[in-house]
């Protein structure tokens, strides 16, 4: 119990004095300040030819041109549009639904709990990335329905993340003490059961952005996310691809997945140290 | 209420488990209001399993039967939402351990309020509150305005005790369940603690089970005993009788094991062996093996429940051990 004693103080130490999260929290905010902010500043636009098609970086095109003579720099900027709206909508989709279901799996338990934690095992069996493809190419190509691919495949995780935590919280005295003080089911999950479960799953779900924007760039690569023209960094590595020797062409895009993934884990990481009381 | 309908009455009350093992076997007694009843026995012997049972708060997958009336109200196989609106309003239950017992995240004046709001849905959030205080007073939490807003963490064992206790008797229940309200606790905070249990329940005149296997608390402050082993009652009478007219070897064999001020250097006397396991209780007497008088009668037969003088027991030679404990006084009160 001594831990918790100045708990506070604790937390705002841990975020002021970790490189790692400040180096995490540039990177990430850079990307996403490109993303709110690149139409007011762009030299360029992504979807117009503006150059000689496979021009080498220059000064006017720091990144080159790809095959078509379009800005790779420029095309790079505005991908993480659709990377960051992509990871947060499936990673937030995810974690909701798995999140609800493991909660009602280990809180009721009992058969509902069986039927529940099935389906997620049978789902957690596929290779996620085989599943994601089978999913993404049944709906058809397109962004969207690869955002759906990767939130079937994502959110059985966090299903078991929860329920092992609703299952070790709901074992404790002051559970049912609340229930002996007359609360319902739904009082007793939503204000005694929640609040002490969500901790492993922000921490996993700060982890699993920079996955997911490797996820969501791996469909578009083999072609069955964002669709040409769209400026995503996936399509654009693929479209790199075929012209190796042009190797600026993928190199925008690849050292942008790099950096957001970095980013993300590096925060994810720091987040675990700070959250988790067996660190102290 | 009249006299003629008891508080809380159960009758050949049984929690069975899904394989059949039964962890209370047909436990009666009856409570009223004012008044308090002590339950005693080891540690799996079904105190707590019953009191549980009571407020319909039994294991996972076990069966309740029997009957169980407050005021004339059976609550065996009453709907969940009835059982919900009793429990926390007309009954309530304090834990053994008020270190885990209490949600580590909520402010113990928003526990405390959030007990009242849960059965008064009309009340106010500031009126709430304003009760929540006048109840940390009441439990002798020292300035109750200060203490609402911390969290458990930041209060000692036997303040946080008196917390589970204002949530108890938040909203004035009419029979209290005390579950190993001291045994987490230090001797000299436990007396505290027992005392402010014994205010609330004469100022409201509630009843109160206390359930321990603290002896000495039982003989200082209830006026009826129960002694349950094995998940049976084994003997149940008022307090006098239990404690200098025993009448059943078990609880000779309690006695015996406590310390008295006054009672020189001997050595203790244990009562050998161990409770039996669920899985494999003895023919006959559930005592029988660690017994110091049974015979082959308490092997083969099992001994019901009887009225011997003014109390009742589950032995066959209880009046042979009446006339050798007469007028000992063998415990020695933890008056408060």
């Amino acid at each position: 119990m001594s831990i918790s004693i100045g708990a506070r103080q604790h937390w705002m130490h841990g975020i002021t004095f970790r490189p790692v999260l400040v180096v995490g929290l540039l990177i990430v905010g850079f990307w996403i300040f490109v993303a709110l902010t690149i139409d007011i500043w762009t030299v360029y636009d992504p979807l117009k030819l503006v150059a000689r098609k496979l021009q080498s970086p220059s000064l006017q095109h720091w990144l080159g041109t790809d095959a078509l003579g379009r800005d790779v720099l420029t095309r790079t900027l505005y991908g993480a549009r659709y990377s960051i709206a992509i990871s947060l909508i499936v990673v937030v989709c995810s974690v909701v639904m798995g999140s609800l279901v493991g909660a009602v799996a280990g809180f009721f338990g009992g058969w509902i709990d069986s039927i529940l934690m099935r389906f997620v095992d049978i789902t957690l069996s596929f290779p996620p990335v085989l599943l994601a493809m089978a999913v993404a190419a049944s709906l058809g190509p397109g962004l969207q329905n690869a955002a759906i691919a990767v939130i079937a495949v994502w959110w059985p995780v966090y299903a078991r993340l929860m329920r092992g935590q609703v299952l070790d919280v709901i074992s404790r005295d002051h559970i049912e003490a609340a229930r002996a003080g007359g609360a319902s089911s739904y009082r007793l999950l939503t204000k005694h059961i929640l609040p002490l479960s969500w901790t492993p799953t922000i921490i996993s779900a700060t982890m699993d952005f920079g996955q997911v924007v490797l996820l969501a760039a791996s469909l578009s690569f083999i072609g069955l996310g964002a669709q040409p023209p769209s400026p995503e960094w996936g399509a654009m590595i693929s479209d790199g691809a075929t012209h190796f020797y042009s190797w600026w062409i993928a190199f925008g895009p690849g050292m942008a997945i790099l950096s957001l993934g970095l980013g993300f884990n590096f925060i994810g990481d720091a987040l675990r140290d700070i959250l988790d009381p067996r660190e102290h | 209420m009249s006299g003629t309908v008891p508080l809380l009455q159960a009758r050949d009350l049984r929690v069975t488990l899904k394989n059949g093992a039964e962890l209370v076997r047909g436990v009666s007694f009856t409570t009223q209001a004012g008044k308090v009843l002590g339950i005693v026995g080891e540690s799996g012997s079904g105190k707590s399993i019953s009191m549980r049972g009571v407020m319909g708060l039994s294991p996972p997958g076990s069966k309740i039967s029997g009957s169980i009336k407050l005021h004339g109200e059976e609550l065996v196989g009453a709907p969940e939402r009835r059982m919900r609106q009793l429990r926390g309003s007309k009954i309530g239950l304090v834990f053994q351990d008020p270190m885990t017992a209490l949600n580590p995240v909520i402010s113990v004046g928003k526990l405390i309020a959030e007990a009242l709001l849960l059965h008064n849905p009309g009340l106010s959030t500031a009126k709430a509150r304003q009760r929540a205080l006048e109840l940390l007073d009441l439990v002798a939490v020292p300035q109750p305005e200060v203490r609402a807003n911390q969290y458990v963490h930041e209060f000692s064992g036997g303040m946080r005790q008196r917390v589970m206790i204002a949530m108890a008797v938040a909203n004035n229940p009419e029979v209290l369940i005390a579950d190993e309200p001291t045994t987490a606790l230090d001797v000299t905070v436990q007396a505290q603690i027992l005392e402010v249990l014994k205010d609330l329940q004469r100022t409201f005149s509630m009843g109160l089970v206390l359930i321990t296997h603290d002896l000495g608390v039982v003989a200082g402050s209830a006026d009826d005993v129960i002694v349950m082993y094995a998940g049976k009652i084994m003997e149940s009478g008022p307090v006098g009788d239990i404690f200098y007219r025993t009448r059943h070897p078990y609880t000779r064999g309690l006695l015996s094991c406590l310390p008295t001020i006054a009672g020189g250097r001997d050595r203790l006397e244990p009562i050998p062996g161990s409770p039996p396991l669920l899985s494999s209780r003895p023919k006959g007497c559930p005592f029988h093996p660690r017994c110091s008088i049974a015979r082959d009668l308490c092997r083969t037969e099992e001994p019901l429940l009887r009225p011997v003088d003014n109390v009742l027991t589950a032995c066959h030679f209880a009046e042979e051990l009446r006339n050798q404990t007469a007028g000992q006084p063998i415990a020695e009160a933890k008056r408060v």
